[in-house]
């Protein structure tokens, strides 16, 4: 690696952030090297700084950032005191960006080829109809299907993994010296996102092209980068070549964030066979509108179990909890609680039918009412279901908070942006717990969390199942958090339950094509895993082009 | 021609001058700031000083400028004041209050004192005018300054109308009923637009269509023509009860306006009734009042005030027009608009005597600076509850 030229050199990076009127510090004195083809991840969880780094290795800070110290070297040209139009001259051409969300950073009234064009007019490296030549060219070498038609499309007629795809072709068009990856595969579904990942590290890889990857998920990074540099709260913790770094990290951190996937209960015992299930789903037909989007569901949850429900979006997983809950009152088919058939509609069900099915979001920020506080979101009801006022109110409200391991003193009288993620799903939690439910929907309840956080809040419903004696069913879309905590397994795909059965069986071949196609998608801490999967499956037989198929 | 040319060459002049004043810059400091300066932003600064130049120009050497000298003096007063008042706001009171006043900028504390001022010369009106509104005396036309010599009376210190009334108790009593009619009708207004459109965003469907369709048809006429057809319909049912035909007016312009807070209150609403702390509530088995005034009012708040500033300037407008035109609030009950349509005539005498011709502008100025005060302070309520979010 020493022989090869060094291309981005950042001393002693200190950047500040505007709050209250105040700079604070959020990041403090990071050092980072960058050769010529070299891949860099950067990883830690939220607030540890690595997307302001990233934009920082273009010179270039969000509005209310600045950069207060240090030097960001690119190719002997020092960004941080370069003009404007020097880093104009640059921006595109030979330094790109490729976003989180390439839905919304694509311009919906334009075509995505014309888009990609942009760039290299601009820059004057071709002519457009060179670029649009050339547009379809990358198109082709990130295998989207259709390359002669697709760029003609506008961003919405694509698929969210073909967009990310369609970026990365964008950022390029003018084959930069180092593109930027700011987590580009974390809102895609675990079949699209293999897909991607194959796509950007082939043409990484052809183009010799450098690249600063940043993530939050370490087997994505394992995949992508030849060395890793963790970060927490805007320091370096430590960095290391990708293999050294997986296998034997020094710091204490680092081993804590290896260590989330450890987390794991064993499954409960099979329910007896004569045992009333708590929730039984018959024949189930849901539908938006005139198009059926659930087709025949069934399946029986007991008590004291937890049933993890797995798909992608879009297969109908939300939408079964929603009949369910009676917000989405079913086409065709019952459902039943304890024997008792449910109303369909959630205004007929009583008080007590609603008391009994709680649920809890995931999006906790939206669904905490931001202009209440914790002790009247948890408050209210208490005071609907129990009756409780007065004190009698706060002490169940300040017994709750315990529960869910939260400081009642502290917390009661906070208006939830005061909260942080973790927290306000703990928040959500016990407004669930509120109720006295016997049965809990969990909604994706960890797929907005950091690992670490989102491993403190499984554990903390494991610890509340075995407490209270509750029922969870358990929408997911992670294989590793169905890992850690179902007794059961419900595979769902495209509105029709393709598998259902206990855990160990579910994770032991033989599969349903479509279970097998989910399992074999999910990154693995293994550098060598997607090289290994690509060449066990073939590169035409991942993602989405092998869900079509099947 | 030459007037062209002159711009041209003015205009000429102060690109160059920007251009200068950056290469200038450029050379004495070494500055990023000067050296990514686009030249947009160098011949705004040279704008800029030419235009402070012009001003002082007028203030110190031209004779004839004396409204231009008192919109300068009062724009200093004012600024003064403003600042003066937030300085005693930072010491005295609670410690939220304290609070909220050391982060107030200039405009804010002075929408607030303007409003506060307004509130209590409108409460108080009986108290602080020197006579009463409907009074009348001998002289008739007395103009204003108090000075006997130049056909003043000290005693009317802003004259007396064509049928002797004096002005200055007038202006004081306008305070009163134009502007406590305008707030009675704006949250009439807001009442009955507010409540419609929470409830056509959270229930939908065939109300929300009914209500919908209903306000579109509302709005399809022009609103000061659709208020003047209804108030002459009013005028006829009124009779010669001047109240009722007063009372007439609110519930119209109150109608009228609350179709424009029903659109605002149903989108914002919309958004609110999608959350899923809303979806948690309906589970709950919450009933439509709690939705409505506990989950999703709250969360509307901002916006709706914001509303609540611009309609009320709406409002009061409409009020001063409609007086203006001849059918709003009647004689003898004193109202701006119906002063400046009164005194509109002394207007021509702007050459000879200033101050007889900013008579009509002192009622349209105090319509004016409500207006202004309203919409800085709403400005800044925006801007705090926008900033929250982040």
């Amino acid at each position: 690696m020493t022989n090869r030229d060094l291309l981005l050199k950042i001393r002693d990076l200190h950047l500040e952030g505007r709050s209250d009127e105040t700079w604070q510090q959020i990041v403090n004195g990071v050092d980072l090297d960058l050769h010529k083809g070299e891949v860099l991840g950067l990883i830690g969880e939220s607030g540890a700084g690595k997307s302001t780094i990233g934009l920082a290795a273009m010179g270039f800070t969000r509005d209310g950032v600045r950069i207060s110290k240090g030097s960001v070297e690119f190719d002997g040209i020092d960004l941080t005191q370069a003009s404007a139009s020097k880093k104009r001259s640059l921006l595109g051409k030979r330094i790109a960006y490729v976003a989180q969300s390439a839905a919304a950073s694509f311009n919906p009234a334009h075509k995505l080829i014309e888009q990609h064009v942009e760039a290299p007019v601009q820059h004057g490296v071709m002519s457009k109809a060179e670029a649009m030549a050339d547009g379809i060219e990358l198109y082709r070498r990130l295998r989207l299907p259709n390359p002669e038609e697709i760029g003609f499309r506008y961003p919405h007629q694509v698929s969210g993994g073909q967009l990310q795809r369609a970026m990365t072709a964008m950022a390029m068009s003018c084959r930069p010296d180092l593109i930027i990856f700011d987590e580009p595969t974390t809102a895609l579904d675990v079949t699209t996102q293999i897909e991607v990942l194959a796509a950007i590290r082939r043409i990484v890889e052809e183009f010799d092209t450098a690249a600063i990857y940043i993530t939050h998920d370490l087997a994505v990074v394992a995949q992508m980068a030849d060395r890793i540099k963790v970060l927490l709260k805007g320091d370096e913790v430590e960095e290391a070549d990708t293999r050294t770094m997986l296998s034997a990290p020094k710091e204490n951190y680092t081993r804590s964030l290896w260590a989330v996937r450890s987390f794991q209960r064993p499954a409960k015992p099979a329910p007896a066979a004569d045992a009333t299930p708590i929730v039984s789903i018959q024949n189930v037909t849901a539908a938006y509108g005139k198009i059926d989007v659930l087709h025949d569901v069934s399946f029986d949850i007991h008590a004291g179990r937890t049933v993890a429900v797995v798909g992608e979006s879009g297969s109908g997983k939300s939408t079964t909890a929603r009949c369910i809950t009676g917000l989405l009152p079913p086409r065709q088919g019952v459902i039943e609680f304890e024997g008792e058939p449910l109303p369909r509609d959630y205004r007929k069900r009583n008080k007590d039918q609603l008391r009994q099915a709680q649920m809890i979001y995931q999006m906790a920020d939206t669904a905490l009412n931001p202009r209440k506080t914790i002790g009247e979101i948890i408050g209210r009801p208490v005071q609907f279901y129990t009756g409780l006022r007065g004190a009698k109110k706060r002490e169940r409200v300040r017994a709750l908070l315990n529960q869910i391991e939260l400081e009642p003193d502290q917390f009661i009288d906070r208006l939830p942006s005061e909260l942080s993620g973790g927290q306000k799903q703990r928040i959500g939690i016990a407004r669930a717990l509120a109720a006295e439910p016997r049965f809990v929907i969990c909604d994706e309840v960890t797929s907005a969390l950091d690992q670490l956080v989102a491993e403190g809040i499984l554990k903390l419903l494991a610890r509340l199942q075995d407490e209270l004696g509750l029922t969870y069913m358990f929408i997911t879309h992670d294989l590793a958090t169905v890992q850690a905590i179902a007794d059961e397994v419900v595979v769902m795909k495209e509105g029709e339950v393709v598998e259902h059965g206990p855990k160990a069986q579910m994770f032991r071949p033989p599969h349903h094509p479509y279970t097998d196609l989910l399992l074999s998608s999910v990154p693995e801490m293994d550098p060598d895993w997607l090289s290994r999967m690509l060449a066990e499956r073939g590169e035409d037989n991942i993602g989405d082009a092998a869900v079509v198929r099947m | 021609m030459s007037t062209l040319i002159w711009i041209v060459l003015v205009f000429a002049a102060l690109v160059a001058a920007g251009w200068v004043f950056r290469f200038a810059g450029q050379t004495v400091t070494g500055r990023p700031y000067f050296r990514d300066m686009e030249m947009t932003t160098a011949f705004g600064y040279a704008l800029g000083v030419f235009t402070i130049g012009v001003g002082v120009w007028l203030y110190f050497f031209v004779e004839q400028a004396v409204f231009f000298r008192w919109a300068v003096q009062g724009f200093v007063i004012f600024a003064l004041a403003a600042w003066l008042f937030r300085l005693l706001g930072r010491h005295v009171g609670t410690e939220g209050t304290r609070k909220l006043f050391r982060h107030m900028p200039l405009t804010a504390s002075f929408g607030i004192l303007m409003i506060l001022i307004y509130a209590i010369v409108a409460i108080f009106a009986q108290w602080l005018a020197p006579y009463g509104q409907e009074e009348v005396f001998a002289q008739v036309n007395v103009l204003p300054g108090g000075d006997p010599a130049a056909g003043g009376d000290p005693a009317h210190p802003l004259g007396t109308d064509q049928i002797g009334r004096d002005l200055l108790s007038r202006l004081i009593y306008g305070a009163q009923n134009t502007v406590g009619i305008a707030f009675a009708t704006t949250c009439l207004a807001f009442l009955l637009g507010g409540s419609l459109g929470f409830l056509a965003a959270t229930i939908g469907g065939w109300l929300d269509n009914l209500l919908s369709r209903a306000v579109d048809v509302l709005m399809a006429i022009p609103s000061l023509i659709f208020a003047l057809l209804l108030m002459t319909i009013a005028s006829a049912w009124a009779g010669s009860q001047s109240g009722m035909l007063t009372f007439y007016m609110v519930i119209i312009i109150a109608v009228i306006d609350s179709t424009r807070v029903y659109r605002l209150s149903r989108a914002v609403g919309g958004n609110i009734v999608v959350m899923d702390y809303i979806e948690a509530a309906k589970l709950r088995g919450e009933g439509l009042g709690y939705l409505i005034f506990r989950e999703i009012l709250p969360n509307a708040y901002a916006p709706l005030l914001a509303e609540f500033g611009l309609r009320f300037c709406f409002v009061f407008l409409t009020i001063a027009s409609l007086s203006f035109l001849g059918v709003g609030i009647q004689p003898p009950l004193a109202d701006w608009g119906t002063m400046v349509r009164d005194l509109s005539q002394f207007i021509n005498f702007a050459a000879f005597s200033p101050l007889t011709a900013a008579l009509p502008l002192m009622a349209a100025g105090a319509i004016a600076l409500l207006t202004v005060a309203v919409n800085f302070v709403v400005d800044w309520m925006l801007h705090r509850s926008s900033g929250l979010k982040e």
